[in-house]
């Protein structure tokens, strides 16, 4: 071995390492981005869960069971729908992640000791997100409703629990987290392979020399960007397919609502991830570029979105960041669909989001594309 | 178009282009007419293949303006592209498409009517047809030189433009191809095309010589070189290594070139080169006065150009 040719290498390597400043940001900028939020952002033990509250009871027993809720910190109730389906279609829409309903009759017949039952109904497509609080919720009860039943009515404190919850796991009754992350690895794979497709469907023209040539045909850039984005649409629709497949014959993961509306959804979805490797394509030079932008993008929609870790388990300002990713949206709209049947009265919340995401990048990626070579 | 522009097909009037601080083209005037082949010369970096993207549409000049089949270079870069055969100095067409997609491909871009039989018409005409389903990326540096200026022709341009079609070509393709140029020139069509090679230079109707981003000469090859006013000598026996580097600094001699077994000295007149000789008469030389070369005035050019451009004193 020569220590000159070692050298001679070594310094030529560390020398165009140098030169190519998106690779040398990116080798500094991913460990920190993962260093935050893994650090900071991910907590699968999330606290302060929306909760919708039906107390047809009103006495003073719910009114302690409520205040012990609120102080445990895993609830946090956000919303008191009239009744109880009006809280059923805020748990269908995802905006509370349980439903807690006292029947009217509750004090009464636990004054009379016949163990009334209340009802939490929890959205158990994610499984992880639920869990602890529903481990909570018992104990709870029983410290809050206990405390009232003191003094000349202690006699009603017999060892078992006087009253009952009953507790629904709904949309997903076994809990069983695969239903949870296999419709959302559509959103998952797709997000990755499309984006980083296009990426490399322009820096591979720029890379090899054709870009050139295409720029000074009258090819326009509204032409380009449609014509190279409409096949990787099909191409996305086939993933899709695989994957729901393969999700319903080995995984048995139910499929509830209908495919159609989510056909429609994914149409937007795929474009909004093909808008954003379009961008990344006009921003990265070579495709080894164009793939580390891919990671930088790939990265918080992994960890930010709710796919791998609950979404309300976040801090205010890594839910903010997760809302403004497509994929965010879109995991709440094909577990609803699949999992939960959602229509399109339920689904319609979600969709605009990504819509406006797609519209925003995909301005971006004509404003940046050049039809020059300035 | 106005009467008088009616013949130029591209007609720029101080063309500039600045990558930064430096300055690519400097105030380029160029005007060529109808059916013309038009010879595009000058060393590396000289701001050749910057001037033809400007032309095209592809740059946007800094300064200066002109039309380009009478369209503005600045405001019609859209039409301009219809009617422009551009054959760019890398192969850019599809190496991973085969050579009748790449030509589909290109008819489909530009619109071309008739297309499917334009495509079979083109294969065949390139003798093609029975390769049709190769890859591009297959073929050798001569067959992909023809197949991108088959792709250039598809939509019947008004203009060709050629940066450096011929790099790394055989000579044998390359004396086709500019069979196929004149014949294209003679049915009309104009033809831009740079080039280092000084044969193909002597093929062109006319020429211009560009260095660091100036226009140094223009004309026919007859007019270039007289243009030029050299006085050469072509000298054989004797050390000539020698006497080249003696030569190189004596006053008054602008080029010394070796060529084979000779080596050309030219000068500004005959005095210059009888005083510079002087001192080596005595060494057996054999001097024959010859008609300076088209290399003998670009290297002369050249090095006039850059004794221009030596930085200015601090």
């Amino acid at each position: 071995m020569s220590w000159s040719r070692f050298l001679a290498v070594l310094i030529k390597e560390f020398r165009q390492v140098r030169r190519d400043r998106l690779t040398f940001a990116m080798m500094v900028g991913v460990p920190i981005m993962q260093l935050i939020l893994f650090g900071f952002a991910i907590n699968s033990d999330p606290k302060h869960l929306p909760l919708a509250l039906v107390d047809a009871d009103r006495s003073e027993f719910s009114r302690s069971f409520i205040a012990g809720l609120e102080n445990s910190a895993y609830f946090e109730i956000t919303e008191r729908p009239a009744g109880e389906k009006e809280g059923d279609a805020m748990l269908a829409e995802g905006i509370v992640q349980f439903v807690l309903v006292i029947p009217p009759d509750f004090s009464r017949k636990l004054i009379r000791g016949e163990r009334p039952a209340m009802l939490l109904a929890a959205d158990a497509t994610d499984p992880a997100a639920t869990g602890n609080a529903i481990a909570a919720i018992n104990a709870i009860g029983q410290r809050s409703i206990g405390r009232e039943l003191a003094g000349p009515l202690a006699s009603l404190r017999p060892a078992e629990q006087p009253f009952e919850i009953r507790i629904q796991r709904r949309y997903n009754p076994e809990g069983l987290t695969r239903y949870n992350v296999v419709p959302g690895l559509i959103g998952v794979i797709l997000t990755m392979t499309m984006v980083m497709m296009t990426a490399l469907a322009m820096t591979r023209e720029r890379e090899r020399g054709t870009m050139e040539n295409l720029l000074a045909t009258p090819a326009k850039p509204v032409e380009v960007m449609f014509g190279k984005i409409v096949p990787y649409i099909l191409i996305g629709y086939v993933q899709v397919l695989v994957i729901l497949v393969v999700a319903r014959l080995l995984f048995d993961v139910p499929m509830v609502g209908s495919l159609a509306l989510l056909s429609v959804v994914l149409v937007v979805f795929i474009a909004a991830n093909l808008a954003v490797g379009f961008t990344f394509s006009t921003i990265a030079r070579n495709q080894l570029q164009a793939m580390q932008l891919t990671f930088f993008f790939f990265l918080p929609s992994m960890l930010l979105t709710g796919f791998m870790f609950p979404f309300r388990g976040m801090p205010g300002w890594a839910q903010a960041i997760g809302e403004a990713l497509p994929l965010t949206h879109f995991l709440r709209v094909v577990r609803g669909i699949l999992l939960k049947g959602n229509g399109i009265a339920e689904v319609a919340p979600h969709l605009w989001p990504i819509a406006l995401f797609m519209a925003v990048a995909g301005a971006v990626a004509l404003l940046r594309y050049r039809q020059t070579l300035d | 178009m106005s009467a008088p522009a009616a013949a130029a097909i591209i007609d720029v009037h101080g063309l500039t282009k600045r990558f930064g601080d430096r300055v690519v083209v400097d105030h380029f005037d160029m005007r060529v007419t109808r059916g013309r082949i038009y010879g595009f010369l000058g060393p590396n970096g000289s701001g050749k293949t910057t001037t033809i993207r400007m032309l095209c549409g592809l740059l946007t000049p800094d300064e200066g303006e002109g039309t380009c089949l009478g369209y503005d270079i600045r405001k019609e870069a859209a039409l301009i592209k219809r009617e422009v055969g551009y054959m760019t100095q890398r192969f850019g067409l599809y190496e991973d498409l085969s050579i009748e997609e790449n030509l589909d491909f290109i008819a489909r871009v530009y619109a071309v009517e008739g297309r499917a039989a334009k495509v079979k018409a083109t294969l065949e005409r390139l003798g093609l047809h029975s390769r049709r389903r190769q890859l591009a990326g297959m073929l050798s540096g001569g067959w992909k030189q023809r197949l991108a200026l088959a792709a250039c022709l598809i939509h019947d341009p008004q203009l060709l433009l050629l940066d450096e079609p011929t790099a790394g070509v055989d000579p044998a393709a390359r004396r086709d191809f500019w069979d196929e140029i004149h014949d294209l020139a003679a049915a009309g069509l104009t033809v831009l095309v740079s080039t280092h090679y000084m044969d193909e230079a002597e093929r062109c109707h006319e020429l211009a010589y560009i260095s660091y981003g100036k226009l140094l000469t223009q004309g026919t090859v007859a007019e270039v070189i007289a243009g030029a006013g050299l006085v050469t000598w072509a000298i054989s026996d004797g050390d000539l290594v020698a006497l080249g580097h003696a030569l190189r600094a004596a006053p008054g001699i602008r080029t010394v070139a070796p060529f084979g077994t000779t080596l050309h000295v030219s000068a500004d007149d005959e005095a210059g080169l009888t005083a510079a000789l002087a001192p080596f008469r005595s060494a057996g030389l054999t001097i024959k006065p010859i008609e300076p070369s088209l290399e003998d005035v670009f290297i002369a050019l050249m090095q006039g150009a850059s004794d221009n451009f030596t930085p200015p004193a601090q």
